[in-house]
């Protein structure tokens, strides 16, 4: 058998003709334009979500967690899922700012602000629920180590108080790297911005930053070994989430393969969510020619992994826990797709396991409004995912005596539709107030940004010339 | 006697390069002229910049890890106080040292340190927050987070003198240059 191999060049990371200078105005200039009338329609609505939030939140306060749909066999309901939700969500960012940092993935540099700003927002969105569904808000403060007058710590073997630390910990790791690579672009804006409150305000988040070499020398090893402690950071995070679940013995939530398998599924729902944001953005903001096709395609490749790979998981979940011949772990499986919620399951495994397959095929890869579609639909899926897990075993555990059924309550329906308030009014503020892409970074991966694409004598810009290796042909003996 | 008065204000001489490769060629030249108190401003890191300017590696790397060390050493003593000694709990029988149990919150501060240590330690490295500067004088100083490429030698170089600066970063191939002045 003989096959050609042949060399494809890399596409640019950035189409269009830009420059350095065309690239600050295009990105900047949204920040210092006046304030589009859409945006005040959009801001108005996220507002109203955000007050059905905080109505909801109060209410429960005053009320108490009666006004959920818990019961005696499920004590944990929508508050767990969502958290666990949201947090997921957010890993993406992380990922992509970090990990894929690490990894030299030049492409990110369109979308890693961006993501990571979806990533703040999403955790605390997340956080807003462990927080609320513990019934006394007000002693929320036992679970920090902080000395207080009944002379008693906070269990360090308790997986809730991992959490605490965990998402503590996620959030500020993940604010400070956000910063770090915003102070040169704050700067950008500093220096363009006209008006006299702008200056002052950017002038003060950008520090005095004044691109100095010994500065960016500093800096960059900075940014390296944030990405460097982000990146087992938000695998641990995760993986403390799980353990929530895994360290319990419930059936079906007491599996070594958690951890592994909710930082994958994490992984699919938040490229889903940066997805989801970034067609609607690049579209309203006319910015295509820097979150590309090539991107949207870079990233439906990650969430067909992902998503593969949650697939996997699941059929491993059904595979141990026959094999680990326990009577009670194959009977949460069966239920799972068989029983009152298989409604839920067979949701779950529609738009989990089957929608990202599609994206085996490269023409809908590239398709903006298919790719849209199904980011949405990865999303509902990771939701009933949680609810699957969280749901099913508590409702269906050792007992048959003690099964109940567990339906939701308006305000389990509420608290949940508000956070979207409180992440869309955060998220508007973003795009309207800081600029949406890393200019600094992304100016330092156009071509004309590298020294040695200049002539010698003329010290004109050349493009680069890409070394087109001569097709080779191997030869392997089948 | 004016002209000495001026001097004293002279904070240095900046010029102003076209592409970033003028710019790497200008700090290699300056550099190599034995100056050592001068810097260039670019909107990204240029890469090999490091190696033209002959930048010492940083130290940012040894803070870290110190502060790692803090974080991983405190969490480890502040659970072994809270759990052992302060306040001992018996969950069924199990050891009190349960130091498995221990492992999440530990390397999360450990991580929390870290950052810390990053972050806080870039910005002390290089003196910031500094919201005034005398390169902010300069009206076209503000082309450098935009597309701007900028040599600054200072008068605090015991080898400055104006007109040889000047001079030198003229050859350099300089579009613009500039007195910066401290006011």
């Amino acid at each position: 058998m003989s096959k050609t191999y042949e060399y494809v060049p890399e596409p640019a990371l950035v189409k269009g003709n830009h420059n350095f200078n065309s690239i600050t105005e295009l990105i900047t200039d949204i920040n210092i334009r006046p304030t589009p009338k859409l945006w005040y329609v959009a801001f108005g609505f996220a507002n109203l979500l955000l007050l059905a939030l905080l109505g909801s939140i109060g209410y429960l306060i005053w009320e108490g967690t009666g006004i959920w749909g818990l019961n005696a066999p499920v004590g944990w309901g929508w508050a767990i899922i969502n958290f666990v939700w949201w947090v997921g969500i957010g890993h993406a960012g992380t990922l992509i700012s970090a990990i894929l940092f690490l990894f030299r993935q030049n492409w990110r540099t369109a979308i890693n602000r961006f993501a990571e700003a979806m990533t703040i927002f999403a955790v605390m969105c997340a956080g807003i629920f462990p927080a609320i569904h513990v019934g006394r808000i007000w002693v929320i403060y036992w679970v920090f180590p902080i000395p207080n007058q009944m002379a008693m710590w906070p269990n360090f073997n308790s997986p809730l108080l991992w959490d605490v630390f965990a998402v503590s910990t996620y959030f500020t790791v993940s604010l400070l790297f956000w910063y770090v690579g915003l102070v040169p672009d704050l700067a950008t804006v500093r220096d363009r911005i006209k008006s006299k409150v702008g200056k002052v305000l950017y002038g003060t988040f950008a520090l005095g930053w004044r691109g100095s070499n010994r500065h960016w020398w500093n800096y960059e090893k900075s940014y390296m070994i944030l990405a460097g402690l982000a990146t087992p950071l938000v695998l641990s995070v995760h993986t403390i989430v799980s353990f929530d679940f895994a360290v319990s013995i419930i059936p079906g939530w007491h599996t070594t393969i958690f951890p592994p398998y909710f930082v994958a599924g994490a992984v699919f729902s938040g490229f889903a969510m940066v997805l989801t944001l970034m067609i609607v953005c690049r579209k309203i903001y006319g910015l295509e020619d820097i979150m590309t096709d090539d991107h949207i395609e870079k990233m439906n490749i990650i969430i067909l992994v992902t998503g593969t790979m949650v697939g996997f998981a699941y059929l491993m979940e059904f595979f141990i826990a026959w094999y680990s011949g326990v009577e009670y772990e194959k009977a949460i499986f069966i239920l799972r797709a068989t029983g009152p919620y298989a409604w839920a399951y067979w949701i779950m495994i529609t738009c989990n396991v089957l929608s990202p397959q599609f994206f085996w095929s490269k023409k809908l890869r590239r398709n903006v409004a298919f790719t849209f579609i199904i980011s949405i639909v990865v999303n509902i899926g990771m939701w009933f995912e949680r609810f699957v897990i969280t749901v099913t075993s508590l409702s269906t555990d050792f007992l048959p005596s003690s099964w109940g059924y567990y339906s939701p309550t308006f305000w389990d329906v509420i608290t949940y539709v508000g956070t979207f308030g409180l992440f869309f009014t955060f998220f508007l503020l973003f795009l309207r107030f800081l600029p949406m892409v890393a200019v600094a970074e992304l100016k330092a991966v156009l071509p004309q940004a590298d020294p040695h694409n200049y002539d010698e004598e003329t010290g004109e810009y050349k493009e680069p010339e890409v070394t087109v290796p001569e097709p080779t042909t191997t030869q392997e003996s089948a | 006697m004016s002209q000495q008065i001026t001097n004293n204000n002279l904070y240095g001489v900046l010029a102003e390069f076209k592409t970033p490769k003028e710019l790497m060629d200008a700090a290699r030249l300056v550099n190599q002229n034995g100056y050592r108190h001068y810097d260039t401003f670019s909107p990204y890191p240029i890469h090999g910049m490091d190696r033209a300017m002959s930048l010492k590696k940083s130290k940012l790397g040894w803070i870290v890890l110190s502060h790692g060390l803090l974080g991983f050493s405190g969490a480890l003593a502040m659970i072994y106080w809270m759990m052992v000694v302060d306040y001992p709990l018996n969950i069924s029988g199990k050891t009190l040292m349960n130091v498995p149990a221990w492992i999440p919150v530990t390397f999360e501060l450990t991580v929390l340190l870290s950052a810390f240590g990053a972050v806080f330690g870039m910005f002390f490295l290089n003196g910031l927050p500094k919201l005034n500067h005398p390169l902010f004088n300069s009206e076209n100083f503000k082309k450098v987070t935009d597309d701007g490429f900028f040599v600054c030698i200072e008068s605090e170089d015991p080898q400055f003198e104006s007109e040889k600066v000047q001079k030198l970063l003229q050859d350099a191939g300089a579009a613009t240059i500039e007195e910066i002045y401290e006011d």
